[in-house]
């Protein structure tokens, strides 16, 4: 449980300098140290996302890096679509779900070391 | 708009702030980061960041601050259907959740004073440790 609460404050500071939600943390970390099944271990970390990133949006609007109009309208033009993501999670089998997430997070750290680097454009 | 002054090159300049095919791009990454979200319990922000620099030339902590702003609402929707399907753990959510508000805090001040590199490093070879571990389980 601890590991969880230690893993949680490392997903927020990945959030914060990545703009990401940190989900990529927080599934693992509920799987392995909190017990739930995987499926279960996306849901929660979905819930955990949403105040997360109400705080960096809040943190970066006043920070002069936020394009409210455009980030609104990205996240209504994803509704349907992760929509359609949870649905299709409820009925693929568990195991193929996790090895998918596994994937999912080797395509995010080769994503992370290409811009990392490239000299011009250092994520 | 504020990023404007910052970024003149924006897309927002050469096709209009309301142009359709700027609404069609904010339109594909928004899809693209919903289906990423809903499959992996993510924020879908690993495809929004990337997307808004490469397709309207954001600035880097510009498309970082944005892409928190959509998951508010992308995570909120996905996390809503998902607790129609019964499998949210509230009291877990919260235990992790809560550190993490911590943790922005102190991300995106560290992101307006450090170079990122050394995070994603960092942060790429910890994804790689746990994809092995969750295969393994």
């Amino acid at each position: 449980m601890i590991e969880a609460i230690l893993i949680g404050a490392l997903a927020g500071v990945a959030a914060g300098m990545l703009g990401i939600g940190g989900g990529a943390l927080f599934v693992p970390a509920l799987v392995i140290f909190m017990d739930l099944g995987h499926v279960e271990a996306e849901a929660t970390s979905l819930l955990a996302i949403v105040p997360v990133a109400i705080v960096g949006a809040w943190r970066q609007q006043s920070y002069g890096n936020l394009r409210v109009r455009d980030g609104l309208l990205v996240g209504a033009l994803a509704i349907p679509g992760a929509i359609g993501g949870v649905a299709l999670v409820n009925v693929l089998p568990e195991r193929t779900v996790q090895l998918g997430f596994a994937g999912f997070l080797l395509f995010v750290a080769y994503k992370l070391v290409r811009n990392a680097l490239a000299p011009e454009r250092p994520v | 708009m504020i990023a404007a002054m910052s970024a003149p090159a924006s897309a927002g300049a050469i096709d209009g702030p309301d142009g359709a095919r700027r609404v069609a791009l904010l339109a594909v990454i928004g899809t693209a980061a919903g289906v990423f979200s809903g499959l992996f319990g993510v924020g879908g922000g690993t495809v929004i960041v990337p997307l808004l620099i490469v397709w309207l030339a954001y600035g880097e902590r510009e498309a970082t601050g944005t892409s928190l702003l959509a998951i508010v609402l992308i995570a909120a929707v996905a996390a809503g259907t998902q607790g129609a399907y019964g499998n949210v753990d509230i009291e877990k959510g919260v235990l992790v959740g809560v550190p993490a508000i911590g943790g922005v805090l102190a991300g995106t001040w560290l992101q307006q004073r450090v170079p990122a590199k050394a995070v994603s490093l960092l942060f790429a070879a910890v994804l790689v440790a746990t994809a092995v571990s969750l295969v393994l389980r």
